[in-house]
């Protein structure tokens, strides 16, 4: 055994030596945890699960709608963001099977299948306390959890978006302008921000609830009542029926701080510049500046950002919000059951 | 995204939720700095009403292994967590190689390996990965890691089955993986929860040897947990014995067996080929032995006669007398030894006289 430069002098003579022991510096726990986690990921079945899923999203409606493309791509010249296209196009009489819509329903499931048994897998495992007792600090192990599913995740969705481009360009010739690299890549984060928020979400319910089974029941009820469009105005009208059954503007609010309905308003805005409002409501003034600014029917990239900037800062806020209480909950638990 | 950490503490850079309305006590006590590697002082623990950990004075010796010895719930594994700052104490403080482990846990875990009770490991991972993932959270990397990794697989007999995956380990295997997880770090201290449970007889003494092995090859101090006193009594050189998180003893197992042991001597002896006919006038005649208080005859045939002397002094003289008798008359002794009190029976005698007997602590 090679002699540890920390250890070996603290085994003579503990208190008066170690204080004065040259520190390793070593690499933030966060990192170390986060990169084993992700190499997990990498070789899940989850992983694979999502691939198909986010793959469905991507080549079925391109496949189905490839002649629907051809004519679009036709008239290039004079339809504006053809490219943006590619991702909203849906097989004839298919309307979900939408590259947008798709993955907005999509990938809270994904979020949560990342993150529902991070804290009580591992307590359920036994590796929990083992993995505190080494010199790391708690809140290495949660940061480093949801470092490594929104790594995973992301990962998954970039190569779907480049696939997608991949074939609007090679094989239907689809060429997009700087503006609609710009709008996809904003989609891509705003994406990612979305998934993150189902992370955060996850992750509490792992870190409150201890079996990981009825955690994932719980992510998959709340996935199905929030994210999914069927079930979506049914939980609407329960909530505003319970809390103000009077107030017509109960369900528009609700509906405002509901992750889904923020997600879909700025996927929409951002992948199509025709549409100048959100469904929510934004500030007048925002609203006016986004319409004088442009009086024809396209929103520059920047205009578009203005329209969605509110409901990005809700989704930011509700995503800081979960992983705060996440984060609170596990540092104040107990490290045996 | 970015978590809203709470500011680092100046001197620890330890990140660390603030607990409301809790006031410290543990200032007002302080420790030396030529404690040994394990000190607590008045070291409490108290959830809500319950008291798991109540007062606790505990010294540990480099180059010793010390059992701590309780039934399950006397507060081990809370004392455990709180020498490791994985639970914070309500009271008192502790001394972990020169740290205080509340104030500065990572410096404390980066010098004490430890074997949690019921250990687990990474099912999809061999046990070797699983030893790289620890060797890296320590910031030990590339072939140094690996000589470290080989040399305690080495130690604890795991070689062979390293690269198979831990979830065909059998309960012995993890726990011995488990030990040699702890070593990884080249920990000065070693802290064993519950290091025999679940281990078949064999695998226990294999256990056991090797925590030997390494006090003398590493001179680490060892504090291991265990409710089988029976199993650890060969292994410890002190014990403390721990109920209703209080130490109600500590010492060697005889300085134990003085404080709390039976006054009276106990001694077998055991006879070929005896009928049950005889039984009455063997007893009479090792009655009459001088010292002896009391003679029980044996309930089944392959069972001794047990003979009980006033004081353990007397075991000497009572044996001298008993050999003579039974030359005298004529018999065959098969055996004949003193029993000395194990720990089983210190620790019962030990809760009588605190009067703790079946008093059970809120935490395992």
């Amino acid at each position: 055994m090679t002699a540890n430069a920390t250890s070996a002098p603290v085994a003579t003579s503990p208190a008066s030596t170690a204080p004065a022991v040259e520190r390793i510096r070593l690499r933030p726990g966060w990192i170390t945890i986060a990169g084993k986690e992700f190499a997990d990921h990498l070789l899940s079945v989850r992983l694979y699960v999502l691939l198909i899923v986010l793959g469905i999203a991507a080549l079925i409606p391109l496949y189905f709608a490839a002649e629907q493309i051809r004519s679009v791509a036709a008239n290039a010249s004079i339809t504006p963001a053809v490219f943006l296209y590619l991702f909203q196009l849906s097989p004839e009489g298919v309307p979900i099977l939408r590259v947008d819509l798709w993955v907005g329903i999509s990938a809270p499931l994904l979020g949560v299948a990342f993150a529902f048994d991070a804290v009580n897998g591992e307590r359920h495992e036994g590796t929990l306390p083992r993995l505190l007792s080494q010199p790391i600090h708690r809140d290495d192990v949660i940061n480093g959890k949801f470092a490594a599913g929104l790594a995973a995740i992301s990962t998954a969705l970039l190569a779907v978006v480049l696939v997608i481009s991949g074939v609007g360009l090679l094989r239907l010739g689809i060429v997009p302008a700087s503006s609609e690299i710009i709008r996809v890549a904003l989609w891509l984060l705003t994406t990612i921000l979305y998934v993150a928020f189902w992370l955060a979400f996850g992750l509490l319910l792992s870190v409150v609830i201890r079996r990981a089974a009825t955690s994932a029941l719980v992510a998959f009820g709340t996935w199905l009542f929030v994210a999914v469009p069927f079930f979506g105005p049914f939980l609407i009208s329960f909530i505003s029926g319970v809390l103000a059954p009077d107030d017509p503007n109960a369900r528009h609010l609700i509906g405002q701080v509901l992750p889904s309905t923020l997600y879909s308003d700025i996927s929409g805005v951002i992948l199509n510049p025709t549409v100048q409002t959100t469904s929510r409501a934004v500030t007048t003034s925002q609203y006016l500046q986004a319409q004088s600014f442009f009086p024809d029917s396209a929103l520059s990239v920047t205009q578009s950002l203005i329209l969605i900037w509110p409901p990005i800062v809700v989704l930011f806020a509700l995503t800081v919000g979960c992983f705060a209480l996440a984060y609170v909950r596990f540092m104040r638990q107990e490290v045996r059951a | 995204m970015a978590a809203p950490t709470p500011s680092p503490s100046p001197a620890t850079g330890e990140r660390r939720v603030p607990r409301k309305g809790r006031l410290r006590q543990r200032e007002r006590v302080q420790i030396p700095d030529d404690v040994g590697p394990i000190a607590t002082r008045r070291l409490s623990k108290r959830y809500g009403d319950l008291v798991a950990v109540d007062n606790l004075e505990l010294d540990v010796h480099a180059g010793e292994i010390f059992g701590l010895l309780g039934q399950n719930g006397a507060g081990k594994t809370t004392t455990i967590l709180m020498l490791l700052g994985l639970t914070e104490p309500s009271a008192g403080v502790a001394r972990v190689v020169g740290f205080d482990p509340t104030r500065n846990p990572l410096e404390v875990k980066r010098r004490v390996g430890y074997l949690p009770d019921n250990v687990g490991f990474y099912d999809g991972m061999t046990g070797r990965e699983n030893l790289r993932y620890t060797a890296r959270l320590n910031g030990i990397t590339g072939s140094d890691a690996e000589a470290r990794i080989d040399n305690v697989l080495e130690q604890v007999g795991m070689t062979d089955r390293a690269d198979t995956r831990v979830d065909t380990y059998s309960r012995g295997m993890l726990q011995r993986l488990g030990i040699a997880d702890a070593l990884v770090k080249d920990p000065s201290v070693l802290i064993l929860d519950e290091p025999t449970t679940a281990i078949d007889p064999i695998g226990v003494i294999e256990i056991l040897g090797m925590l030997r092995t390494l006090v003398q090859e590493r001179g680490l101090a060892i504090l291991l947990s265990s409710h089988l006193l029976a199993q650890v009594q060969s292994v410890c050189d002190r014990v403390g014995i721990f109920a209703a998180g209080k130490l109600i003893g500590v010492g060697t197992v005889p300085e134990l067996a003085a404080q709390f042991g039976e006054e009276r001597g106990h001694i077998e002896v055991g006879f070929e080929g005896l009928e049950r006919s005889q039984y009455a006038a063997i007893a009479k005649t090792l009655r009459s032995s001088a010292g002896v208080s009391e003679v029980h005859e044996p309930v089944r045939a392959s069972e001794p006669f047990v003979l009980m002397t006033a004081t353990r002094e007397d075991t000497g003289t009572v044996r001298e007398a008993v050999l003579a008798a039974a030359a005298a008359k004529g018999l065959r002794l098969s055996s004949i030894r003193e029993v000395v009190p194990s720990l089983d029976d210190i620790y019962r005698r030990a809760l009588h006289a605190k009067g703790l007997a079946g008093a059970r602590g809120a935490a395992a």
